[in-house]
């Protein structure tokens, strides 16, 4: 039988050739990929500036950059790696050229819309880049542009709002997508209780995206406003409330880091249980937690605004809710070592990043008890144990889980596997890297180092030393981990990768790596329970 | 889930009633505001600007005929604004 | 790459994209009610400055639009193009109309020192400065949303025109409603607690 052309091969629609086969592609699969390398730019850009930040901080006093670009650096760190990576790398990456797949159906509801998500995302990094280079410079608000700061500070604060703006827009697109395909464009034989959790997950992340964006898109809207105009709705001389501006921006930056770690823990539902070769302990509940998760999560912003200035009474209420969204966050780890718990595992890099997941997460988790306790939060807030609290979070989670699937997937969307031996090696790394480079912030916070501070007393001195040897661990690690997968491309083994070398269970691995355009070349089975491993070949990566 | 049937067709007459209903309750609205009712005004006057909203929504825009996933995802969203407004209050109903 | 004409679905998506525009001025709403609560005898005073006159005209407008807008959608099912055409058309002006009166009705306020930033608003009560700072902001972005609007409605008009819309395929003429029909809802809260508040 002659082999079937892969999506590479055949663009859609089709007559397209060249360059424009890909930039006016509607097929998921390669928008997928026109994110990855996209998002893959934006990662390397910000962890080199995080990199330089950390050699900065190495010494007291000037190390390698003034005090105003230090301002305007860690700005840019935060600005790119959250609203050009963390958010969108999973759902934009993973759930573009998965999620279809997943629910046995051939794209998304709206492939054109989604092009046009992926061309915003261009665009808004485009316009950070050209607000680098103009009126003023880089914004030195810290990405979440307090008022009266942001409306004050002569630097391009309104050019990087609109790119945030126009990001939001690519975003609240992705979700609304994602919503539509999952109700309207499911395999007829699959069920609600049939969706793979991946799949669930980004279903739960985009409501998030789509009902939380808004907000931020209308808050940074106002800041636009209040610089032209000067109205004075957040300035008090004028009769205005600088700490509304908290509430509207966290209304939805805090939603937002359930967006960006709602797909990672998807991504560990799916790995742990094809490497356990048993089905995921608690399907139900981890599908009720994801949900559970994106309501929740909507109701506990002003925990980040303890100390603002807001009444006790909001402390009080936020402190509590808080502590309630813990809660299902608590079932699904538990869920994932129950499934652990007497299976047949097999190691493998998804698999290690993802334990390493577990752990980094749960740290993450435990350490924002004691930021959402109120009476804790006055001692550590604004200093680095947040710092610590939120990359354990959005770095050992989000971006773990993104790694776990970047080497989960990498031979279904290439057709190549990559070296173990180098990935476990990059892991340690980046992990030994990552717990020698935060671990001290909780400590120097604890001890009352505040963040975003260019200088620092000198009793601070020794754990910024020890954070800037972890920290050129972990950037070996990452780059390593990045060199390795990117080396596997050029391969050209004799032997493609099988459709299945992990011996998974869900639909993308029924269809050759890499897919042909149209994904399913028949109507796909649907199993009764997505996690049914009886008719499943064993693994056989290969390598 | 496919669509051979779309929703019914909404007949003049419906929304024409519509209409007149929205623009006795905007009549109803204006004539309220000349009483002073305290702090009944605020409630009321939210109230009938929901009743008109319902009216468009269920009628003009066919809320009342689409199914539960519109249904629901819309309840869900006015739940979000509500919170949004209402637990802002936490902080500016208690300040000192 | 939808294969079959799924209309609920393309209505699935539009709802979804509605929701994201309640969501947007829900953040303004949050700002009202903040500030209404704050400065109840200013935000009544404002509203006292405001013409109910055109206000409710402006109300009426929207409405009679909002129904001229389902009903275009009702005739073009019935095959009744020239009715669709009219109805439209009449819609569209509607939004003409009333971009017309805010026009009216800002450059009388511009005229008497009641601007954004002006001396006399920051020159006088705080409360009186934010109501109508809020004014102006969210009557601005639904004056946007009206353009946007009549810009949908004049597109559906030649598309109905050139039977590109028909009874059969009439997702694109809906859509427009529904948005249409967005920012008349957005206008019936916006009327009471900026022109009715005493």
């Amino acid at each position: 039988m002659a082999p079937i052309p892969s999506f590479y091969e055949t663009p859609s629609p089709p007559g397209r050739t060249g360059i424009k086969a890909w930039l006016l592609t509607h097929d998921h699969k390669r928008l997928g990929l026109m994110y990855f390398w996209a998002v893959l730019f934006w990662f390397a850009v910000a962890i080199t500036i995080g990199f330089l930040i950390r050699i900065e901080l190495m010494t007291p006093g000037r190390t390698i950059m003034s005090a105003a670009v230090y301002n305007s650096a860690f700005t840019l760190h935060g600005v790119i790696m959250i609203f050009l990576f963390v958010i969108p790398a999973m759902p934009a990456i993973f759930g573009n050229f998965l999620l279809p797949i997943q629910l046995g159906t051939d794209d998304v509801f709206f492939p054109r819309l989604n092009l046009l998500s992926w061309y915003l995302y261009i665009l808004g990094g485009l316009l950070a880049i050209v607000s680098l280079f103009t009126a003023g410079g880089f914004p030195d608000t810290g990405w979440t542009f307090y008022v009266p700061f942001s409306v004050g500070t002569k630097h391009n604060v309104p050019l990087t709002v609109t790119a945030a703006f126009v990001l939001g827009m690519s975003s609240m697109l992705t979700g609304l997508n994602f919503i539509t395909t999952v109700h309207r464009k499911r395999s007829p034989a699959m069920g609600w209780m049939q969706i793979p959790l991946f799949t669930w997950s980004l279903y739960a992340t985009a409501w998030v995206q789509l009902l939380a964006t808004p907000v931020i898109s209308i808050t940074l809207l106002l800041v636009i406003v209040e610089r032209l105009l000067h109205i004075g709705l957040f300035d008090p001389d004028k009769g205005g409330d600088p700490i509304l501006y908290q509430h509207l921006f966290w209304m939805y930056s805090h939603p937002a880091v359930y967006v960006m770690i709602l797909p990672g823990m998807g991504i560990i539902s799916e790995i742990i249980p094809t490497f356990s070769r048993k089905a995921i302990f608690g399907y139900r509940a981890i599908v009720a937690s994801s949900m559970g998760i994106a309501i929740a999560g909507s109701l506990v912003w002003a925990h980040h605004m303890y100390t603002s200035g807001m009444s006790d009474t909001a402390v009080f209420v936020f402190s509590l809710l808080t502590f309630l969204v813990a809660i299902p966050s608590a079932v699904k780890v538990f869920s994932w070592v129950s499934t652990l718990y007497k299976a047949s595992i097999e190691m493998t890099p998804p698999l290690l990043y993802a334990l390493i997941f577990i752990y980094l997460f749960s740290v993450g988790g435990l350490t924002g008890l004691v930021l959402g306790a109120a009476g804790t939060n006055i001692h550590v807030h604004d200093t680095h144990f947040v710092v610590a609290h939120f990359h354990f979070t959005m770095f050992g989670g989000a971006g773990f889980a993104f790694f776990a699937g970047l080497h989960y997937w990498w031979p279904k969307m290439f057709g190549v596997l990559y070296d173990f031996r180098r990935a476990y090696i990059a892991a340690t790394l980046a992990t030994v890297g990552f717990l020698f480079h935060y671990i001290p912030m909780f400590v120097l916070g604890l001890m009352g180092m505040p963040r975003r501070y260019y200088d620092y007393l000198p009793q601070f001195s020794r754990g910024n030393g020890l954070a800037a040897v972890g920290g050129i661990l972990l950037f070996s690690g990452i780059v390593l981990m990045l060199v390795n997968l990117l080396l596997s491309l050029r391969k050209k083994t004799a032997a493609p990768v099988p459709a299945n070398p992990w011996g998974g269970c869900t639909l993308e691995w029924t269809v050759p790596s890499p897919p042909p355009q149209q994904n399913f070349l028949q109507e796909p089975r649907i199993k009764d329970y997505p996690y049914d491993f009886s008719d499943v070949p064993p693994p056989s990566p290969g390598t | 889930m496919d669509s051979a049937e779309p929703h019914p067709i909404i007949p003049y007459q419906t929304l024409i009633l519509v209409l007149a209903a929205l623009l006795v309750l905007t009549g109803v609205t204006i004539g309220v505001s000349y009483l002073d009712l305290g702090v009944f005004n605020v409630p009321i006057t939210l109230a009938i600007a929901s009743a008109k909203a319902s009216l468009v929504l269920l009628y003009f825009m066919h809320l009342k005929y689409e199914g539960i996933a519109i249904k629901a995802s819309f309840i869900g969203t006015i739940c979000f604004l509500a919170i949004m407004i209402s637990f802002t209050f936490w902080d500016i109903a208690f300040r000192h | 790459m939808a294969h079959r004409y799924d209309q609920t679905g393309i209505r699935i998506g539009m709802w979804l994209f509605l929701y994201t525009e309640i969501i947007l001025f829900g953040g303004l709403f949050v700002l009202y009610a903040a500030y209404f609560h704050q400065y109840p005898s200013a935000f009544a005073d404002g509203g006292r400055e405001l013409s109910r006159g055109i206000g409710a005209l402006n109300t009426i407008i929207l409405l009679v639009s909002s129904c001229t807008v389902a009903a275009s959608i009702t005739a073009i099912r019935h095959q009744a193009k020239r009715l669709c055409l009219l109805l439209l058309a009449v819609s569209f002006s509607c939004g003409g109309f009333f971009l017309l009166n805010k026009y009216f009705e800002w450059g009388y306020k511009f005229a008497h020192g009641i601007y954004p930033n002006s001396p006399v608003l920051t020159g006088g009560p705080a409360g009186r400065n934010i109501f109508f700072g809020l004014y102006y902001v969210i009557t601005g972005l639904h004056g946007l949303h009206v353009l946007i609007g009549m810009t949908l409605l004049a597109l559906s008009f030649v598309l109905v025109y050139k039977n590109k819309i028909t009874g059969q395929r009439f997702a694109l003429l809906e859509n427009s409603g529904l948005y249409w029909h967005l920012v008349d809802l957005i206008w019936i809260f916006v009327f009471p607690l900026f022109y009715l508040i005493l």
